[in-house]
C-alpha cells in the first residue's frame, strides 16, 4: 500500500491583494483537473491554516470545502507554522494508508502581510513569540542572521557565498512561471542590497508572499485505475526535537541545557531529514534533487549539510563547484526556492511537493533535473514543528 | 525601577542575574524559568529557582538595522539594536539578549560577555549583554 500524488496545482506566488481563499480554490481546481478527479469524488479534504487572515483561515479545510461546494467529505484543518502544509499532507497520507480513504485533496494558501512577520494581534505578555519582539526586537531575520554569522565563524562561509546561493536560486526562479521573483541577479546586487540583520542583506532573506498550492493524493489502487506512471509520496516526517535541543531556535530566548543530559546524536534539522529517509528506506546518496527551506541564503547551506548532501562545513564548496545548480549533480531548490517565491506559510511545503512531483514526472521544462528519481523536501516550522517528505518516481509494470 | 518582565532577571547590588530553574532530580537548568515541570522527558522532578552564571561566550550575534515591529518599542531616532546569543559557562545554555555598549563591528564569536541590564526605549529594564567588567 502506498500513497500517490495524482495531481498538483498552484496559484502563482506574488502580492495580488486577493483573499487567500481565492488562491486556494484556484490551486485546488487545478490539482483536481490535473488528477482527472471531480471535487465531488474527493473523500477527504485537508486545509493547511493561515493565521493572519481571520477566522476562515483557522478552519481552512471547511473554508475550502465551502468555497468548492459542500459535499459531505471528511474534513480537517491544521496548523504547524511553516510545516503546516506537510502536516496537512501527512493527515491525508495517513488516512489513505489506513485504508479509510482513496482520494484526498490537500490545500494551503496565504495572503501575507507586508514586511516582517509580527506576532498575532493583541498584547500577549505570556506568549514567548510576543515577548521576543517586546524584550529583544528579535525578528525572524535576526535568527537567520545568527545562524549565518555562526556559519561564518565555524566554517569560514562569507557573504559572497551567501550571495552565490541567491544567484543560483534567482536563475532557477527566472525559469519558473509560479515564482514571484523572476529576474536573474548578480552577487554584486545582493551584496549591495541594504543590510537587514548583519550579515544578511535584504536579498539574502526571503520575502513574504501570497500563494497557494494543492495536491490530490490517492491510494495506489485508485491511482492504477487512472495511470501507469506516477509519483509516490514515500515518506513524511513531522517530528519534534529531542531533549536537549541545543541550537537556539526561532523564536526562543534560550536553548535547552546540554549539561545534565547529553545532546542527541543528530541535531533537530538533521533528525527531521533522517526520519524521512528511514521511513522511505533511502539515504541522502539516493536523492536526485532537494527542496529545502531557504528562509535565508545562508540557511540553504546549513540545510544541505543537515539533510546529508555533504559533511558539515562543505556546503559552500559544493555550491561553488556548481553541484547544486540546475544541471549539477544534486540540484538544490530547482524551483528557485523561497528566494524566488517568498514565503506563503501554509502553502509552502505543498509547493515543495508540487515541485518534486513535476520533476519526477519530467514536466519541469527548462528546470528539469535529468533522470530525477527521488526528491526530498524539508521545512521547519517554529516552536518545534519540523517536517520533511520524500517523493519517488514509479512506472507501473 | 520597572522590569520589562518579572521573574526572569534581577538587578542586585553586585550585578544582574538571570533567574532560571533547576531540576532537583536530573539537575537540568532552564531559562526562561520553568517552575512547573522538568523539560527532560524522562524526568518528572520538580524545579527550583536557580541563578544562572553571569558570564559566557558569544555563540553568535547580529543587529536589527530597521526598527523591529510592535510590540517592540523602537527609539526615535532609531539606532540599530544589537543582539547576542551567549553560551553561559557551566550550564550549557545559550541565552539571547540585546547588547549594551557594543556594535556588531566590535563583537566576535567566542568573545566573553557579561550580564548587565538596560532600558527599552519606553523605559522598562531588560537583561543585556555587555563587556566583561
Amino acid at each position: 500500500m502506498s500513497v500517490v500524488v495524482l495531481g498538483t496545482g498552484m496559484h502563482p506566488w506574488g502580492k495580488w491583494g486577493r483573499p487567500f481563499l481565492e488562491y486556494g480554490v484556484a490551486a485546488a481546481r487545478e490539482a483536481l483537473r490535473d488528477a482527472g478527479v471531480a471535487w465531488t469524488d474527493v473523500q477527504y479534504v485537508v486545509g493547511a491554516d493561515t493565521i493572519r487572515n481571520g477566522y476562515p483561515g483557522f478552519v481552512s479545510g471547511a473554508s475550502y470545502a465551502r468555497a468548492l461546494g459542500w459535499s459531505g467529505a471528511r474534513v480537517a484543518s491544521c496548523y504547524a507554522a511553516c510545516a503546516s502544509g506537510a502536516q496537512a499532507l501527512d493527515l491525508a497520507r495517513t488516512r489513505i494508508l489506513a485504508g479509510l480513504c482513496d482520494v484526498a485533496l490537500v490545500i494551503g494558501a496565504d495572503a501575507a502581510p507586508k514586511g516582517f512577520f509580527t506576532p498575532v494581534g493583541g498584547d500577549r505578555p505570556d506568549d514567548p513569540d510576543w515577548l521576543r519582539f517586546r524584550l529583544l526586537g528579535a525578528t525572524n531575520p535576526a535568527y537567520f542572521a545568527l545562524y549565518a554569522r555562526r556559519r561564518m565563524a565555524l566554517h569560514g562561509s562569507t557573504p559572497a557565498d551567501f550571495a552565490a546561493v541567491k544567484v543560483k536560486n534567482a536563475l532557477a526562479g527566472s525559469l519558473n512561471p509560479m515564482a514571484r521573483y523572476r529576474k536573474p541577479v548578480t552577487a554584486e546586487e545582493v551584496l549591495a542590497s541594504p543590510m537587514v540583520a548583519d550579515p544578511l542583506h535584504l536579498m539574502d532573506i526571503c520575502a513574504t508572499s501570497d500563494g497557494a498550492a494543492a495536491v490530490v493524493l490517492a491510494s495506489d489502487s485508485y491511482a492504477r485505475r487512472h495511470t501507469t506512471r506516477f509519483v509516490r509520496l514515500a515518506a513524511i516526517s513531522t517530528i519534534t526535537p529531542v531533549f536537549p535541543h541545543t541550537v537556539l531556535d526561532l523564536p526562543d530566548f534560550a536553548t535547552d541545557s546540554s549539561v545534565a543530559v547529553p545532546a542527541p546524536e543528530r541535531p533537530f534539522r538533521a533528525a527531521i531529514a533522517h526520519a524521512a529517509y528511514e521511513e522511505a528506506g533511502l539515504g541522502p546518496q539516493d536523492v536526485s534533487l532537494a527542496e529545502v527551506y531557504d528562509l535565508s541564503t545562508a540557511l540553504e547551506l546549513d540545510w544541505m549539510e543537515d539533510v546529508g548532501l555533504c559533511p558539515p562545513g562543505e556546503a559552500d564548496k559544493l555550491l561553488r563547484a556548481g553541484e547544486t545548480t540546475l544541471g549539477g549533480r544534486i540540484p538544490v531548490n530547482p524551483s528557485g526556492g523561497l528566494a524566488s517565491f517568498g514565503e506563503a506559510v501554509p502553502a509552502q511545503a505543498i509547493a515543495q511537493l508540487c515541485e518534486l512531483t513535476a520533476q519526477l514526472m519530467g514536466r519541469s521544462g527548462a528546470r528539469q533535473v535529468a533522470g530525477a528519481q527521488v526528491g526530498l523536501a524539508a521545512t521547519q516550522g517554529l516552536f518545534g514543528h519540523g517536517s520533511a517528505l520524500i517523493a519517488t518516481a514509479h512506472r507501473a509494470s | 525601577m520597572t522590569y520589562a518582565i518579572d521573574g526572569w532577571f534581577a538587578i542586585e547590588e553586585d550585578g544582574v542575574r538571570l533567574l532560571g530553574t533547576r531540576c532537583a532530580d536530573c539537575s537540568t537548568v532552564c531559562f526562561p524559568p520553568r517552575p512547573d515541570s522538568c523539560p527532560n522527558p524522562r524526568c518528572s522532578g520538580s524545579m527550583g529557582a536557580f541563578r544562572l552564571p553571569r558570564r559566557g561566550r558569544v555563540w553568535s550575534y547580529t543587529n536589527a538595522c530597521y526598527p523591529p515591529p510592535a510590540p517592540f518599542v523602537a527609539a526615535e531616532p532609531y539606532e540599530p539594536v544589537t543582539l547576542a546569543a551567549v553560551e553561559l559557562d557551566e550550564v550549557g545554555i545559550v541565552v539571547l539578549g540585546q547588547v549594551k555598549g557594543l556594535t556588531v563591528e566590535q563583537l566576535a564569536v567566542g568573545m566573553e560577555l557579561e550580564l548587565t541590564s538596560g532600558p527599552l526605549a519606553d523605559g522598562p529594564l531588560v537583561w543585556m549583554w555587555g563587556r566583561v567588567a
